[in-house]
This record gives C-alpha cells, structure tokens and sequence, in this order.
C-alpha cells in the first residue's frame, strides 16, 4: 500500500514537461491530480520509473473563454471548473456533471484533463465533452495537435494521446442560442462511479446523446440521435429515444449490477436527460 | 533518481516543518512519521475513506493521494489545529455532546471535513450535510449522530447555544 520509487520532475512549463516525457521515452507518466494514477501507485498497479509533475504549471491551470469557446486548461481542478461563473452561464452541464464526481476533497486535486486522459469506463466528464464536440489540444516533441472528441476516447482506458504528448487545453464551443441539455445518472452511492450515466445536448440543428458505463467508454447513441432528429424535441420523441439507446447498448453483467438493470437504466436516464433537455430548450 | 531526497518546506497548524523526503513519501506519512502529528488517520491509502483528510491551502484533500514532495511551499491544518489547548473546538464539542464518534478513527477526516464546509454554509440543510459527508466513511457510529453534531456545531458557530 505504499508506492514503488521513482523519480520526480517538477517542470515550470509545458515545453519542459514534454521534453521530459520525450527524454525519458515511456517510462516517464504524468501527475495530474493523482486521484487515479496515486491510487494505481499505492496498490502497485503502475510502476513508473519517472513522474512529471504537472502541478506547478500554471498556464495549465487557466480557464477562461475567448472567441466564444471555453478553454479549459488541463490542470484546471474539477472544482474550480464546477465553481466558475462563466462556465455556470455558457456551458452549464459541466458544473452539473463535474458535482456527479466523486467527493469534495478529490475534486479539490482531481483536474478536467487527468480524468479525460484516464478515461475511466464510467466517467463522467467524458461523456460530457463528447456530447458537448470538444476539442482536445496535445502537445508532444513534434508540436501541438489537435483531436476530436469523437477521436480522443478510445475504449477503456485509452485514448488517442501518445505516451510522449501532454493533453494541455480542453476547447468547448459555444453552445447557440436556444440549446437545452440534461444530464443524469445513477450510481450505488453518492460520489460513485456511474452505472450509467447519460448526457443530452440539444441544439437547434442537431441532437447529441451519449451514454457512458455500459461497455468501453462514453457512445454516442447515434439511433436516439437521430430519432430527435426526425421525430423534433418532444416528449414523445424522447421516449422513443431512450428505446433507441437501450436497443444500442449491450452492457455485461459485472460485480456492480446486472446487464438487464443497465439496460433499463439507459431507457430510463436516456429519457429524463432528454425531457430535461427539452425544458431547457424552451427557456 | 529514484530514492533521491527531495526538501520539502511545509507550514503545518502555523509550525514550519522541514525535511529531506524521498519522492514517493505520501502526505499522509509525512504528517504522522516525520512532523509526528498522529492526529490524521490512514485508513485505506486510496482515496476511498476519507481518514486522512486535511487542509492544503485551506481546502480539504486526502492526504494518501498527495506526496509530501508536492506541498511544498502549502500551508497544511490538521486536525491538532482545532483545540485551543483544552478548550474543545466547536465542531469537536458538538461531536462530543452528541456522541458522533464512538472508536474515533474516522473522526479527524471528517472535521476537517467539515471545518471549511461550514465556514461557506453555516446554516446546511441536512441534505447539504449528507453530502458534505459522503466522501467520509464511519463504520460504527452510525451516521445519525454525526448528522446532528453536524447540525449542533453549525449553531454553536452561528453564536446560538441549542
Ligand atoms: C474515491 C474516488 C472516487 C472517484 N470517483 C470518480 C467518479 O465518480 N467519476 C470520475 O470521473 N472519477 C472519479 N474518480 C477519479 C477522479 O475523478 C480523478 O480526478 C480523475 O480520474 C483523474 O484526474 P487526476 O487529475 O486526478 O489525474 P491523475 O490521477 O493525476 O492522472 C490520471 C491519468 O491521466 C494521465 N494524465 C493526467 N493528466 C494528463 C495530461 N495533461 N496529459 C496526459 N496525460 C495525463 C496520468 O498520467 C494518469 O495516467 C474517483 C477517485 C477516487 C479516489
Ligand atoms: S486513507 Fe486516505 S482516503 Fe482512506
Ligand atoms: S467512529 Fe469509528 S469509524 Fe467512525
């Protein structure tokens, strides 16, 4: 229950970080908020032979909105992005989302960046920028890219990042005028991982559903997608929705609950977040 | 280098406390083993019981999920910082009076908890304490007292005597 030794690195920037991810080739990990990678640590799951720090970095831990998107920086801590005023106003179902995760104090150190770039099955804050199309800007030796939600998750645990790129920015677009959204979950007790947990963005040319904890990471259900597509932002369409997202998804049975109760939890959460979503669009 | 010795310069409960510390040394270790403040308990060393609890620049972590390398420079408040050489904090009174702790192990995680919660809420609902408390695990108290000692030291702070 101790971690293994290993070597810390504590750079000032982002170009020193990814030149000591680079130099150490990939034996080197970043910390992040270590709310996942110390625990890993501590049971011996990974062991390391270097950790870069991204803690004192403060250009990572910048949020703020220009050209109408959000940027978040990577080392942004969920609380502070769930307390943000400009992130209350223009892109609210974060901070609804972010209060899903976990408990105060983790929130406290846990950042935006470490739980995208872990991408745990049942994360919440995955789902939520798939169905939100944002954009993730890595930085590795041979420059900055960037990468589509749509690319960034790649089943469990994994992710388009390479081991020597560091994910530095998080852009949201702005949602238009007249976007509803809904967000629920269910979980076994306060501050869980989800069982299931569904994000719904409504915008007026076009519908987003994603479903997370049912197999390998945050889905679009693109069947319920275009089910509010066809059939316009109703009640009646989000019941059909949520029979369309069930249809998509084929949970397994896990210590935690059985596939039939996931499967019941995404036509049920699929619809609230959807009527939700549709209140919303008419405020 | 692994095994190399870091400094780490930390004030804790307004002492400063300084000392060579191998990378891997978690927070948590630092605050019972080398600064000898037992008061914060280690109950899981993954994020999972909130024992270890403390402040870091005000705001509550877990401290089994830190390194001690990490805070350097961070002013620490543990949980020996609550009582005025006898005299009981209100918080540690309330809990007294209404029997919200029984072994006490997971006690110092949850007032310091709790501290910075009702400095920004000091009037919670009941639903606000329950989540306050929800990243804190007791496993003999029962969590019915702990809600109402919760609800007494919100008054006491508030000034009134219930
Ligand atoms: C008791 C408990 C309950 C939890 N419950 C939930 C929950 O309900 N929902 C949830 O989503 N999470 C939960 N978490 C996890 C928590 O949200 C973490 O904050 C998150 O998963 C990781 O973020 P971090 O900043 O702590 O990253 P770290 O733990 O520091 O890092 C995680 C991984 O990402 C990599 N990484 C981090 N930052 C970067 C970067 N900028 N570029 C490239 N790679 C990077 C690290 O190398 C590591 O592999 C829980 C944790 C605990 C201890
Ligand atoms: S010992 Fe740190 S949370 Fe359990
Ligand atoms: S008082 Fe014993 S665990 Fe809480």
């Amino acid at each position: 229950m101790k971690p293994p030794p290993f070597a810390y690195e504590c750079p000032r920037d982002v170009a020193e970080a990814v030149a000591l991810l680079a130099a150490h080739g990939g034996d080197a990990r970043p910390l992040a908020g270590g709310q996942s990678l110390v625990p890993l640590l501590n049971f011996r799951l990974a062991r390391p032979a270097v950790l870069v720090d991204l803690n004192r970095i403060e250009a990572l831990a910048r949020i703020r909105v220009g050209d109408g998107a959000l940027r978040i920086g990577a080392m942004a801590r969920q609380a502070a992005v769930e307390a943000d005023a400009d992130v209350a106003r223009g892109w609210p179902i974060l901070p609804a989302a972010i209060g899903h995760i976990a408990h105060p104090q983790i929130r406290n150190r846990g950042t935006v960046g470490g739980s995208l770039a872990h991408n745990d099955p049942a994360a919440e804050l995955p789902a939520v920028m798939l169905a939100l199309d944002a954009e993730m800007i890595a930085q590795g030796p041979q420059g900055q890219r960037t990468i589509a939600a749509r690319e960034f998750f790649a089943g469990t645990m994994e992710t388009a990042l390479r081991p020597d790129e560091l994910l530095t920015e998080i852009r949201v677009p702005a949602l238009p005028e007249g976007t509803g959204w809904g967000f629920q979950e269910a979980a076994r007790r306060q501050g869980d991982f989800a069982l299931v947990a569904v994000a719904v963005v409504l915008k007026p040319d076009g519908a987003r559903v994603v479903v997370t904890g049912t197999g390998d990471g945050p889905a679009h259900m693109e069947a319920a997608e275009a089910v509010v597509a066809e059939r316009g932002t109703d009640a009646d369409a989000c019941e059909a929705a949520g029979d369309a997202a069930a249809a998509a998804s084929e949970p397994a049975d896990d210590p935690h609950a059985p596939a039939w109760y996931r499967q019941k939890l995404v036509t049920a959460l699929t619809r609230r977040a959807c009527r939700e979503a549709v209140i919303r669009m008419g405020r | 280098m692994a095994g190399q010795q870091h400094t780490v310069r930390v004030t804790i409960n307004g002492e400063d406390y300084e000392g060579p510390v191998e990378a891997r040394l978690l927070l948590s270790d630092f605050i019972r083993h080398e600064a000898g403040l037992t008061g914060t308990h280690v109950g899981c060393e993954h994020g999972v019981c909130g024992a270890c609890t403390v402040l870091v620049d005000g705001a509550p972590v877990r401290s089994c999920l830190m390194f001690a390398v990490q805070a350097d420079g961070a002013s620490l408040e543990t949980v020996e910082a609550l009582a005025d050489g006898r005299t009981l904090h209100p918080l540690q009174e309330a809990f007294r009076r209404e029997h919200g702790l029984q072994c006490g192990y997971c006690t110092p995680g949850i007032l310091m908890t709790l501290k910075p919660f009702l400095e920004a809420n000091p009037a919670p609902s009941d639903a606000e304490i329950r989540k306050a408390l929800s990243g804190n695990l007791c496993r003999c108290t029962g969590y019915q007292q702990i809600v109402a000692a919760v609800r007494r030291a919100a008054a006491m702070l508030r000034g009134e005597d219930p």
